[in-house]
């Protein structure tokens, strides 16, 4: 770990803020994703099973 | 050589992003921890900023994302204006969300910095307001294409909403030359290399720039796929209740 001197909050707290929201945002997309793939496919499956 | 209008084509599109996104995704994660590896732990400070220097890796490749997240949706609204282009629609549709996040960490990282350097977490500043009211059209953006049902009404009227908020896209990237006032400093990446800031701290700052850009187009990548298939889904569910 770097020495931040009087300015670790700051550095620390700007990182974790900028690294929670990128892994957030890749949470979110990866998940509906998953989600739309798997409807998708439900309604496909039905309408070829009609 | 294939056209790149081909990659319209929803099922071309699919084919091959399949194949490419995944090497871009882990290209992407492999560049981004690097840059910020390098950035956080093997930098020194600077002899003005201290170690608040090292939020540069976060905030610059962030608010550089901001504008232009922006400027590709801008493309693909035009593309979708002038050759209807459903996949290009969808594309500016999922880059707004990333565009949004990557304004909001430019903001917050801003503020952080801006704080010990400036003392103050917030000034009126030319590029401040301007990436506020950059974050407030993303807001707006995304809101209208979850308000209206239609989805090719959706793309007309957002498309709109995007050539509006390419003003305020531009004035956040210029804003600094327009006015000479205000705290925030000009550029920190010219073609001019007087203007550079150090190369110590310049090349880790490519790298994760790199890695910011990178993982933009897989996200946008991986949320344009998940926009096809929705619509898709939409039209099948319209087709089964109209029996």
């Amino acid at each position: 770990m770097p020495d931040l001197g009087k300015y670790a909050v700051e550095v620390l707290s700007a990182y974790g803020a900028a690294l929670a929201l990128l892994l957030l945002l890749v949470l979110v997309s990866l998940r509906r994703a998953r989600r739309v793939k798997a409807d998708l496919a439900e309604v496909e499956a039905r309408r070829h099973g009609d | 050589m294939a056209s790149i209008w081909e990659y319209a084509n929803p099922r071309k599109f699919m084919a091959t992003t399949d194949v490419v996104l995944p090497w871009i995704a882990v290209t992407a994660a492999l560049t981004l921890v690097g840059g910020l590896i390098w950035g956080f732990f093997f930098t020194p400070e600077d002899y003005r900023q201290g170690a608040t220097v090292k939020i540069i890796y976060l905030h610059v490749p962030a608010a550089l994302l901001a504008i232009n997240a922006w400027l590709m949706m801008l493309a693909a609204s035009l593309i979708w204006i002038v050759r209807r282009h459903h996949v290009s629609a969808l594309a500016a549709r999922a880059a707004a969300p990333v565009g949004a996040v990557m304004t909001l960490i430019a903001l917050i990282t801003g503020a952080i910095w801006g704080q010990p350097m400036w003392g103050t977490w917030w000034e009126w500043d030319p590029r401040l307001t301007s990436f506020l009211i950059l974050f407030l059209f993303y807001l707006g953006y995304m809101a209208l294409w979850s308000a209206v049902e239609n989805d090719d009404t959706a793309a007309d009227l957002t498309a709109i909403l995007c050539l509006v908020g390419s003003v305020f896209a531009l004035l956040s990237r210029y804003a600094v030359n327009f006015w000479n006032q205000g705290l925030h400093q000009g550029a920190s990446l010219s073609l001019d290399a007087q203007e550079n800031v150090a190369d110590v701290f310049y090349h880790p700052l490519l790298v994760s720039i790199a890695g910011f850009v990178l993982l933009f187009v897989a996200l946008v990548l991986l949320r344009t796929r998940t926009e096809i298939r929705a619509r898709r889904m939409r039209a099948l569910l319209l087709r089964e209740r109209m029996g």
